[in-house]
């Protein structure tokens, strides 16, 4: 299959003389070559399990050397698109620059290689660090307590909504149905639904925000909470917060806010004081860990002092003498979303990220939100504005206009990557059709926003002139346009070895 | 550029946000790169590490070889500062990289298909539970075995709790694997999954048999768990001894512990279940040009399609961790991955033996272990681990941390463990043992 594939693609074009095409490692593999090397066993060699517990071989397994190993992985790499390259607007995944010393000193031997069930009295570094992130976190949002627990934000969305409904079950009634707003992430109403939530949505108004009366008319007293995004994924704020905040707490329901774009206002306003009792945030957006091909992500937790007592368990905690400890005896608590303290080397690249900024960390969202506007001055007129309210991280265009020359979202999304630049959110926000999600974050210049513009305008008028290109985009990627609907149709999911 | 924008100045892009929520944040002045450095090394030396000491700890977490070329891989900008791939003409590299770490899985289970990694083990086992509900159109309970990590455990109750579903624990017998009697008295006609683990949480090595068999009884799905992955270049796979699910933790093959995370959970099922295997999938397929290429698959399934009606809520998978398993199993292989398993299991036997010949020290199980035993001492556990830490030893798990009797400690090698280690361990107990 691989020499087909190599054969087929031929030289690649003289610009780029690599291979654009890479055999599967499976299919580099060779009898008898070998790429590792252990310590020599230095105890006696036994085998004290019986033989119906045991295994052969894993056939199919590898044979390879370091070098091709190397060769493999960095030539696979080189068909990616990454933030290091250029402009990477993936509105709501805020893409932006990872600071490499975030990278060294996760890896420092303290952090990485250490275990989180080793004795308190050899773990004070680590419980001390994420207990400085809770705080840098607490400070951040205004609220009482956080915990650093879940894996991701989605993870953080259904121990927030675990939270709620474990107060409102105490006294006495966890009630039925969460409220979310038709422009929301699908992790929200999924999470809502593991929590054992229904879910009603609510439709937004011809500003793309939620209109009070349709809120008060939905907000009855078995409500356990409206998840509400903050700033919404169309990156409007919602200006009647606070009125939200009272019509929710009268019927005595919980305010939870997705914090996906806590970036837009980090170190500006305080969530807390806007009436919000519980937010997930997303180490990995607004606090810039990598997001690695897909993860790890992270989504601590902040909450109001009336959720706190029902936080995951352990908590981290300070004692008198300045020591740190796991608190484990938290009888009300929703207990664990998984194993171990959460994804600890995220919280040291977070906190370095947090301490690089300390009290200016209000720039970042500042830098954001004018980077997300200069786009916006740049593009209206070219593309399509649904709401056309004021926005603040990111802007939502749609292909509505080059719709009427058969250009869709996708087209423009993939004619992008011939002009370098990653291609925009495409599938969300439900509520615009043909949306194309743009969130350029705080760490691109003046100059790369320019050749952004610069290109999106070049594509509009292609789209006008000359369709054809841009629906056959792209051109120079490492593969063409790759047949999905083909892929969901005959699964091929795994490489199988020869029988 | 304010200008282009049509705003007198910063301050009015935030019109929107009401002044008297707006607050800057006390958080100390900004710090350089020396500075953190500084910082963070500070904290780091204040722990116990792997590297440094005489290290026995496992409990779902293992010290093994990690090779230089896996973490080094991950520093390039390729993988660590792109996203999930949903744009494949740009993303072939993570997505090909997943369709490996895909096969990897299926080979080490004995199973059909893979999904692109899940955040750690214990929410694994939560998703593997909650696919064998949807599977079983209907049935409430789940049966699992005490052998199961207690931390696994206790993230199944969290999870399954608010969704109606009964969690029925089967207990260990004195051998230390799972009553196969207990197990399949425990199975009735609402049960959906039997979920063992192997090596359990104590280290014995349980019989896939047992439960698959319990399970296939009443119609319901064999859920195979494995959190010391390493395990799996030597026991029997799950999937060849009738469990129709493996998961769990596969933080051994290439990822360092991280302090319990990033670490690197993997579910893998039959072919005839793959439509309800939640997570990302990558699958194979062609380009516009006849090319092979790959990309995301079924994403019917996902949130971002059927929102509260999706087959999980998750939304991002371990990329960065799968990519690390990747690197690291293709270098190592198929032969390097058992020698790794070989050389585990034989130094756990050395030192097993060793500290069973403390006097005072017993085995409290007679079951088979892989790379990891119980032992039980003539003290209280937890103080004794403590002051061995404090010399530079980290010789186990006190189970009293999971309710668990005083004296029994968790003791784990790994092919990281040299003789001189073990025997600095074993003559540590003898020693207090003298002094007393």
């Amino acid at each position: 299959m691989s020499l087909e594939v190599e054969e087929k693609t031929g030289p690649a074009d003289s610009l780029h003389p690599e291979p654009r095409q890479e055999p599967l490692v499976f299919e580099r593999s060779g009898q008898g070559k070998r790429g590792y090397s252990l310590a020599p066993l230095d105890v006696p060699e036994v085998l004290a399990l019986p033989p119906a517990l045991l295994r052969d071989e894993v056939a199919g397994e590898t044979e390879i050397t370091e070098v091709e190993v190397a060769r493999h992985f960095t030539r696979l790499s080189r068909l990616n698109f990454s933030i290091d390259q250029g402009l990477y607007p993936l509105g709501s995944c805020t893409m932006k620059h990872n600071p490499r010393i975030n990278e060294e000193v996760a890896r420092l031997p303290g952090f990485a290689a250490a275990h989180p069930l080793a004795p308190e009295e050899v773990s004070q570094g680590t419980l001390e660090l994420a207990w400085r992130l809770e705080q840098a976190l607490i400070e951040l949002t205004g609220l009482a307590r956080v915990t650093l627990q879940p894996s991701a934000g989605a993870q953080g969305e259904l121990a927030g909504i675990l939270m709620v409904r474990a107060a409102l079950a105490r006294e006495g009634n966890p009630r039925s149905t969460v409220l979310i707003p038709d422009s929301a992430h699908g992790t929200n109403p999924a999470s809502a639904h593991f929590g054992g939530y229904k879910v009603r949505e609510l439709k937004s108004n011809a500003r793309g925000t939620l209109d009070t009366h349709v809120l008060e008319e939905a907000m009855t007293e078995d409500v356990a909470a409206l998840m509400l995004t903050v700033p919404n994924t169309l990156g409007i704020f919602e200006d009647q917060i606070l009125e939200i905040a009272r019509i929710v707490h009268r019927k005595g329901g919980y305010l939870y806010c997705d914090g996906a774009n806590f970036n837009s206002f980090v170190g500006i306003a305080k969530p807390g004081r806007m009436g919000i009792d519980v937010m997930h945030m997303n180490l990995h957006k607004t606090f810039s860990t990598p997001h690695g091909g897909g993860g790890p992500g992270s989504g601590p937790v902040a909450v109001c002092e009336k959720l706190a007592p029902y936080l995951p368990r352990p908590t981290v905690e300070r004692r008198s003498d300045g020591t740190f400890f796991l608190e484990f005896e938290r009888p009300q608590s929703i207990g664990r979303l998984r194993a171990f303290l959460g994804n600890y080397g995220m919280f040291v690249r977070a906190l370095a990220y947090i301490t690089s900024y300390g009290n200016r960390i209000g720039e970042v969202a500042e830098n954001a939100v004018v980077n997300a506007n200069y786009i916006r001055a740049g593009l209206a007129g070219t593309y399509h504005l649904k709401y056309d309210a004021p926005t603040l991280h990111e802007v939502v265009f749609s292909d509505k206009k080059q719709v009427e020359r058969g250009v869709h979202n996708m087209d423009i999304g993939k004619r992008l990557m011939d002009f370098g630049f990653h291609p925009p959110t495409i599938s969300f926000p439900l509520i615009v059709h043909g949306a194309l999600m743009i969130e350029p974050t705080e760490t691109e210049g003046k100059a790369g926003l320019d050749a952004f513009i610069r290109a999106m305008r070049e594509i509009a008028r292609e789209a006008e002139e000359d369709p054809q290109i841009v629906l056959n985009a792209p051109h120079t990627t490492p593969v063409r346009r790759v047949d999905e609907v083909g892929a969901a149709r005959n699964l091929i999911l795994r490489w199988k070895p020869k029988p | 550029m304010l200008a282009a924008i049509g705003v007198g100045s910063v301050d009015d892009l935030f019109a929107a946000i009401p002044a008297s929520v707006r607050e800057r944040p006390s958080l100390g002045p900004p710090l350089s790169e020396i500075e953190i450095r500084r910082l963070f090394g500070s904290l780091a030396r204040k722990n116990a590490n792997a590297r440094e000491t005489a290290f026995f700890l496992g409990g779902g977490l293992y010290h093994h070889y990690t090779s230089a070329i896996a973490d080094q891989m991950l520093y390039r900008s390729e993988w660590l500062t792109a996203y999930t791939p949903y744009q494949p003409e740009v993303s072939q590299g993570t997505l090909q990289s997943i369709f490996e770490f895909q096969t990897h899985i299926c080979l080490l289970t004995g199973l059909d298909v893979a999904n692109a990694s899940l955040y750690e083990g214990a929410s694994a086992l939560v998703e593997a539970l909650l696919m064998a509900e949807r599977l079983s159109r209907g049935r409430t309970r789940a049966v699992l075995s005490q052998g199961l990590h207690p931390e696994y455990r206790e993230t199944v109750r969290t999870y399954l709790r608010n969704l109606a579903l009964e969690v029925v624990e089967v207990p260990i017998g004195k051998d230390g694997a799972t009553d196969p009697r207990g197990l399949a008295a425990a199975v009735d006609d609402a049960t959906f999954a039997v979920a063992l683990q192997s090596p359990n949480f104590f280290g014995v090595v349980e019989d896939w048999g047992a439960a698959s068999g319990a399970a296939r009884a009443r119609g319901a799905v064999g859920v195979g768990v494995i959190a010391e992955a390493a395990s799996l270049a030597l026991l029997a796979p799950p999937g060849e001894r009738g469990m129709d699910i493996a998961c769990g933790e596969a933080q051994s093959l290439g990822v360092p512990m991280h302090d319990g995370g990033p670490i690197l959970g993997f579910l893998a099922c039959r072919t005839e279940h793959q439509r309800q295997i939640p997570g990302r999938l990558v699958g194979q397929t062609l380009d516009a040009e006849g090319r092979r290429a790959f990309c995301l698959t079924l994403s019917t399934r996902e949130q971002h399609i059927r929102r509260e009606k999706a087959t999980s809520n998750i939304c991002t998978n371990q990329g960065l961790m799968a990519l690390a398993a990747n690197v690291h199993m293709s270098l190592l292989g198929k032969h390097g991955l058992r020698e790794v398993a070989v050389q585990s299991h034989a130094k756990a036997e050395y030192l097993k033996a060793g500290i069973a010949g403390v006097p005072g020290y017993r085995l409290p199980f007679s079951g088979p272990t892989f790379n990891e035993f119980v032992v039980e001492g003539p003290e209280p556990a937890a103080p004794l681990l403590s002051e061995l830490a404090r010399s530079g030893i980290l010789a186990g798990i006190a189970l009293s941390r999971y309710g668990g009797p005083p004296n029994q400690f968790l003791v784990a090698a790994t092919e990281m463990n040299t003789r001189e280690e073990m025997d600095r361990l074993i003559s540590a107990l003898a020693q207090r043992r003298g002094r007393r």
